[in-house]
């Protein structure tokens, strides 16, 4: 009874995730996959209470209680905008909940555990931890705590040195089934995760949790070996697979490798020395309500700093207010604006623009030459003509949208730093382009007052 | 190896092979939700969380089963509700782009 409900919670899942690909049907996934979470935790429930010994449920209790609350009070209160960090910090508790159901496996049996199951424990330890501890890397990197240019602790030898170390020390535990070998793998298997982590630009962050994801998926089905669960191999399965589909997807649409991804420490290294030594021109408000006021088709580029600046509402705004005099407004979104693929999706929504609005890559760039301006909002490396042009430049190849080739591009963007990235951006040198040093939010604004007075 | 553990890893080959099925296609606007939906099915491990607390003995056992629930729990709690409210955002649009 007790494997056929966990088989009844595995098909919610894989029907939940279905749903997920569509949007018509993604809330309705997603009910459906936390049904069969709420089924699997009051079928194991009811297992443990139909057997007869002492069980600690005040542990149980306390944990859910505290675990439940903290989880609903950071869903409830994160802006949309910090939605990728929140969703690395949530992974995190997840890998590292199965590296402790490993740990809680060795302390009960003292390790004396078959071969087979020894196996899965430390893999569970190890990938777990690497979970935890690299998530939170990736969090904080988000957040800003730490800087988002790759950190080189020791590069691709660091990395396998601790990798192998890690496994090797495992495998003593495996062999020997001394703990200490299964607590020595998981200390190495952390630092692993803050090193390897760290070594990343905050750029490809989005790819990182993604691969994460798909880690904390398989730690949980480790942990699912390691106590004979057919629940969590199921749902473990389920997401380490969906989850390495989609850091592929992602991959791709940057066109890298992972390898190059986790290993080549991009972004950030070659930050032009002449950056804020070369002409631009400037536009204030006016100029920009001018320019778009008069435009047959206006594109909108969305990046992160609109997320940052929370000005999804005021572009919303302002495309009304050019949609009243006539001009057709697009949105361009490339496949990794923002911080994690879908997320100028999530912002643009939230502000009730509608969905046949939006262009995906392969859209809008034919639109580019037929059209009067791109308004560029926060966005940077998506934009930059040198994945095109220069081939020594560190997004070379990168598929990018070709705003230069409308007439004119305005680009709204605090100052002439760098992107996340770290690259130098020609496109704000171009004769085209009009630059508007602002806030995002504070220039939209702006410019939606001043088109009122043309 | 013992039948059940061969058993298991039939069960976790095919499930990943679904799981790769399921996902193949999916458009980039439902990345981020789909991401953090994958991220709350992660957190079945809930139900290993709560075997090991319920059964653990000691209190280096309690310790670990009492922060394995709590972890658990932020992901399936959090990792749901914040997948409900991206997409709640999603349904007042006019439908899909076709």
């Amino acid at each position: 009874m007790t494997e056929l409900s966990y088989l009844a919670a595995g098909v919610l899942f894989i029907f939940g995730l279905k749903g997920l690909t569509s949007p018509r049907t993604a809330r309705r996934g997603n009910q459906m996959a936390a049904l069969g979470m709420l089924l699997a935790t009051i079928v194991v429930v009811v297992d443990l209470l139909a057997m007869d010994a002492a069980m600690a449920w005040g542990i149980v209790i306390a944990g859910m209680v505290v675990g439940g609350t903290i989880g609903a009070v950071l869903a409830i209160r994160v802006q949309m905008t910090s939605m990728p960090e929140l969703v690395a910090a949530f992974n995190g508790f997840g890998g590292g909940a199965s590296a402790l159901v490993a740990a809680a496996a060795i302390v009960a049996t003292g390790a004396d555990f078959a071969t087979e199951t020894a196996t899965t424990t430390a893999l569970s330890l190890i990938i777990g931890t690497v979970t935890l501890t690299g998530s939170f890397v990736a969090y904080g990197k988000l957040q800003g705590i730490f800087t988002g240019r790759p950190i080189a602790v020791g590069g691709v030898l660091t990395n396998g040195v601790l990798a192998g170390l890690s496994v090797a020390l495992g495998v003593v535990g495996i062999v020997t089934g001394e703990p200490l070998a299964y607590w020595g793998s998981a200390v190495v298997a952390g630092v692993l995760g803050v090193v390897g982590v760290i070594a990343i630009g905050g750029a490809d962050m989005p790819v990182v949790i993604s691969l994460l994801n798909s880690l904390s998926g398989i730690a949980a089905a480790m942990a699912g070996f390691v106590i004979n669960n057919q629940a969590l191999i199921v749902g473990g399965a389920l997401v380490g697979a969906a989850g390495m589909i989609l850091t592929v997807e992602m991959s791709v649409a940057m066109n890298r490798s992972i390898s190059n991804i986790l290993f080549s420490g991009f972004g950030g290294g070659a930050a032009a020395e002449d950056i804020g030594t070369k002409p631009v021109k400037r536009a204030t408000a006016d100029d920009a309500a001018i320019t778009l006021g008069y435009a047959e088709r206006v594109i909108v580029v969305p990046g992160y700093g609109l997320a940052v600046a929370q000005a999804q509402h005021a572009v919303r705004d302002l495309a009304l207010a050019l949609e009243a005099r006539g001009v057709e407004v697009l949105y361009a979104i490339h496949p990794v604006a923002g911080r994690m693929p879908g997320h100028m999706n999530v912002l643009l929504a939230e502000a009730d623009i509608s969905y046949d609005k939006l262009l995906d890559l392969d859209q809008a760039n034919p639109l580019f030459p037929r059209t009067d301006v791109v308004l560029i909002v926060g966005a940077n490396d998506v934009v930059n003509p040198a994945a095109k042009t220069d081939p020594d430049s560190p997004i070379w190849g990168m598929p990018i949208l070709n705003v230069d080739e409308a007439t004119t591009a305005i680009v709204v963007k605090r100052s002439l730093s760098p992107g996340f990235a770290g690259i130098d951006n020609p496109l704000f040198y171009e004769d085209s382009t009009l630059m508007f040093f602002a806030d995002a939010k504070a220039a939209i604004e702006e410019t939606t007052a001043a088109l009122a007075r043309l | 190896m013992s039948d059940v553990f061969i058993q298991s890893i039939v069960v976790f080959v095919l499930a990943s092979f679904v799981g790769f099925e399921v996902i193949r296609r999916v458009p980039p606007t439902l990345h981020t939700p789909l991401m953090s939906g994958a991220n709350a099915i992660s957190g079945i491990t809930i139900v290993g969380a709560v075997i090991a607390a319920a059964t653990g003995t000691g209190w280096v056992a309690g310790v670990l089963g009492f922060l394995a629930v709590t972890f658990a729990m932020i992901n399936v709690v959090g990792g749901f509700l914040v997948t409900d409210r991206m997409l709640e955002m999603f349904k007042k649009l006019p439908g899909p782009r076709k």
